[in-house]
C-alpha cells in the first residue's frame, strides 16, 4: 500500500469526503441457538501513538456478526484487566462468561498487540499471541486478533482480515446515476471509493492473490471489462469487443481470466490468457451462456446457460471438453459461486417467482434455500466457507446482507445512502 | 429519393423540346428569339419542376419523420422473451420507411427489469437489441448503420418492484 499513485491517490483524497454516507452499518438479524458468550475487555493502550481504534470493540464486531458468538456488554463487566495477573475467574463467572479475551497495545508507527484468551469454566489460559504491522492497519491487525481467537475457538479459519468489493449507485432524478466501486473491511469499516462513474459499473471480482481486481465499466458507453492493481491504482483495459464483455472470473493460478463475449454471435464464455492476450472460445451455443466461474481446482468451470429453455448451472470440464448440466432443482438457477472446498456453491435459485440464495452440495446434488428475502442476487462466499454475502432488496432499496452456509445466521449491511449491490468477498489477504 | 426519377424525364422532355425549337428554326432573328425564349421557359420549367419535387419530398420525410415519431422509440417485451410484439413491429416499420430516406446510423439500447442475474439479464438486454436490429435488417436498413449495446438491468425507466415497474423496463430504446 505504500505505492499508491499519484492518480489513485488524488483520487481516493477527492473522494474521500463521500467514503462517509456509503458506509455500510451491520445488523445481525439471526444467530445460532446457543452462541458462545465471550467477554472481550478493552484493549489496554501503551502505545506512544494516539488511540485511534478500539481495537477490542472490531474484535467484538466481528465474533459477535459470525452469530457464533455472544459477547459480553462492556457494562456488564466488573473489571477491566489487561494482563493474566489481574483476571480473576469469579468475575467473569458471575456474568455467565464462557471465554474472556484480554490485551495490550504498544508501539507507534509499527503496533504490537498482545492478547491472551481464558476459558472462564476450566479457569485455564487457552493461548496468548501477538499481531504487530503498522499503525495505520490497525483495524486490519485487530481483525487478525479475530482471526486467530475465532479459529481457536470453532475450528474453522477466520476470515475477518479480508476485505470487501461492492457497487453502490445513487439515484439522480433529474441526470444521471452515480455508480460507486468501493473496497471497505470485512465489516464494512474504512470504505474506499476505486471508481467513480455515471455510467453503469457491474461484475466487481478479485484476483486469487487479492492484489488485483478486475471489472466491467460501461464507462466507454459500452462495456469493456478492466483490470485494477489496488497497491499501484494502474489499470488496464483488457477488453473492447462488440457486444458483450463481461463476467471476468479470474483462474486460480492468477494466469488466466474466463469471461463472456459475444463478439461471435451470441454469448459465449472465452478465456483470456492475461499475458498474450490471446482468448480460447470454451462454449459455442446459440443459448445464452455466461457468468462463468472457476472450480478451485482449476480444472473446470461452472456457467450459466439457458441451453436448456431456462437458466441453469453447467460444467465444462477443460480437460476433456465435455459439458455438464448441473442443476435440475427449479426453474431458474444462476451465477454460481463455489467454496474453497470445492462443494459448496451458492446460486441464485427461482422458486415460486421469487428469488433467493440457495447451497447446492455438489457432491450430494441437494439443494438447500437460504434466504427468505426476495430479489436476492450476487451471492459471494467468504474464503472460509463460513458465510455468504449477497445483494437483496428492503423495499426499493438495495442493500446487503449475509447468511451462514447452514442458513443458521444472518445479518444485513444497510448503507445510508444509495443502492448498494454486487458484493465481491477477498480471498484470504497476505500480510 | 423517389421524386429523382420523374424531375430527371421532365428535364430531358425539357430540353428535348428546347433542342427542337432551337434547331427547327432558320438564321433568323426571330428563330433566335423563338429559342431563346423556348429556352427561358424551360429553365422555368426545369426550375418549377425541382421546387415541386423538392417540397414534395420535404413533405414525404415530414410526414415520415411525423409518424416515426408519432411511433416512439422505446419498443416493451414480455418477461424474459426478446419476441417482437405486434405493435413494436408497426412502430418499427415507421421508423424504418424513415432510415430509408437518409443515411443516418442508430444505436439501440437494450434493457431488463430487475429479476434474475445481472450478467444474464445483460444478454437478455443484447437479445432484446438484436431482435430489433435482425427485424431492420431483414427490412432492408444496412446492418453496419445498426448498433447494439445491452444495459440489462443497469438503467432502469421506473424504479421499484412489481409488473407495473417491470414492464417500462423490458425494452428497447431507439436513439
Amino acid at each position: 500500500m505504500i505505492r499508491i499513485s499519484a492518480a489513485l491517490l488524488s483520487m481516493v483524497l477527492l473522494l474521500g469526503a463521500m467514503t462517509a454516507r456509503a458506509q455500510l452499518t451491520i445488523e445481525i438479524t439471526q444467530g445460532v441457538d446457543n452462541p458462545t458468550a465471550i467477554a472481550i475487555a478493552p484493549f489496554a493502550w501503551q502505545g506512544a501513538a494516539a488511540v485511534t481504534e478500539d481495537v477490542a470493540d472490531v474484535i467484538q464486531g466481528d465474533l459477535a456478526r459470525s452469530g457464533q458468538f455472544d459477547p459480553v456488554d462492556r457494562n456488564d463487566m466488573l473489571g477491566r484487566p489487561s494482563t493474566e495477573q489481574e483476571v480473576f475467574y469469579r468475575d467473569w463467572r458471575a456474568i455467565s462468561a464462557e471465554y474472556l479475551l484480554i490485551g495490550r497495545v504498544s508501539g507507534s508507527e509499527q503496533l504490537r498487540i498482545e492478547f491472551e484468551l481464558f476459558d472462564v469454566n476450566r479457569q485455564a489460559k487457552v493461548f496468548a499471541a501477538v499481531e504487530s504491522g503498522p499503525a495505520s492497519e490497525v483495524r486490519m491487525l485487530a481483525h487478525r486478533v479475530s482471526d486467530q481467537v475465532y479459529e481457536k475457538l470453532t475450528g474453522i479459519r477466520g476470515a475477518f482480515a479480508t476485505r470487501l468489493l461492492y457497487v453502490s449507485v445513487t439515484r439522480n432524478p433529474s441526470g444521471k446515476d452515480y455508480y460507486r466501486l468501493t473496497l471497505a473491511d470485512s465489516d464494512g469499516a474504512r470504505p474506499i471509493v476505486l471508481l467513480e462513474s455515471r455510467e453503469p459499473i457491474l461484475a466487481p471480482n478479485w484476483s486469487p492473490d487479492g492484489k488485483q481486481i478486475a471489472y466491467v465499466s460501461f464507462e466507454t458507453n459500452r462495456p469493456a471489462i478492466f483490470r485494477q492493481d489496488l497497491n499501484t491504482g494502474q489499470r488496464e483495459q483488457l477488453t473492447n469487443f462488440k457486444g458483450l464483455n463481461g463476467s471476468p472470473a479470474w483462474s486460480p493460478d492468477g494466469n488466466s481470466m474466463a469471461m463472456v463475449l459475444s463478439k461471435d454471435g451470441s454469448p459465449d464464455i472465452y478465456i483470456m490468457d492475461l499475458a498474450s492476450k490471446r482468448l480460447s472460445r470454451i462454449t459455442q451455443h446459440y443459448a445464452i451462456d455466461t457468468e462463468p466461474v472457476w472450480m478451485p481446482d482449476g480444472n473446470s468451470l461452472l456457467f450459466t446457460s439457458d441451453r436448456g429453455g431456462r437458466p441453469q448451472i453447467y460444467r465444462y470440464d477443460l480437460r476433456s471438453g465435455s459439458t455438464e448440466r448441473v442443476t435440475y432443482e427449479g426453474v431458474y438457477n444462476a451465477r454460481a459461486r463455489v467454496a474453497q472446498d470445492g462443494r459448496n456453491m451458492v446460486v441464485v435459485h427461482q422458486s415460486n417467482g421469487r428469488y433467493h440464495i440457495a447451497l447446492h452440495d455438489l457432491l450430494t446434488n441437494r439443494m438447500q434455500v437460504l434466504t427468505s428475502t426476495d430479489l436476492d442476487e450476487s451471492p459471494s462466499i467468504a474464503p472460509n466457507g463460513s458465510m455468504v454475502l449477497y445483494a437483496t432488496k428492503s423495499g426499493d432499496r438495495g442493500i446487503l446482507a449475509a447468511v451462514s452456509v447452514d442458513g443458521g445466521v444472518k445479518f444485513s449491511l444497510p448503507a445510508r445512502e444509495g443502492d448498494v449491490r454486487e458484493p465481491a468477498w477477498s480471498p484470504y489477504l497476505s500480510r | 429519393m423517389k421524386q429523382l426519377p420523374v424531375v430527371g424525364k421532365a428535364l430531358t422532355l425539357l430540353f428535348t423540346a428546347a433542342f427542337l425549337v432551337a434547331c427547327s428554326g432558320s438564321d433568323t432573328k426571330e428563330s433566335e428569339d423563338a429559342a431563346a425564349a423556348a429556352a427561358a421557359a424551360a429553365a422555368a420549367a426545369q426550375q418549377e419542376a425541382e421546387r415541386s419535387a423538392a417540397q414534395q419530398a420535404a413533405d414525404a420525410q415530414r410526414r415520415l419523420a411525423d409518424a416515426a415519431m408519432e411511433a416512439g422509440t422505446i419498443f416493451y417485451f414480455d418477461y424474459d422473451s426478446s419476441s417482437l410484439k405486434p405493435q413494436a413491429q408497426a412502430a418499427l416499420d415507421a421508423h424504418i420507411a424513415l432510415l430509408k430516406t437518409n443515411d443516418r446510423s442508430v444505436r439501440l439500447e437494450g434493457h431488463t427489469d430487475e429479476r434474475g442475474t445481472r450478467e444474464y439479464n445483460m444478454a437478455l438486454g443484447e437479445r432484446r437489441a438484436n431482435s430489433v436490429r435482425d427485424y431492420m435488417v431483414v427490412n432492408g436498413i444496412a446492418s453496419y448503420r445498426i448498433e447494439t449495446v445491452s444495459y440489462g438491468e443497469e438503467q432502469p425507466i421506473a424504479y421499484g418492484s412489481g409488473e407495473s415497474n417491470w414492464s417500462q423496463n423490458r425494452r428497447v430504446e431507439l436513439k
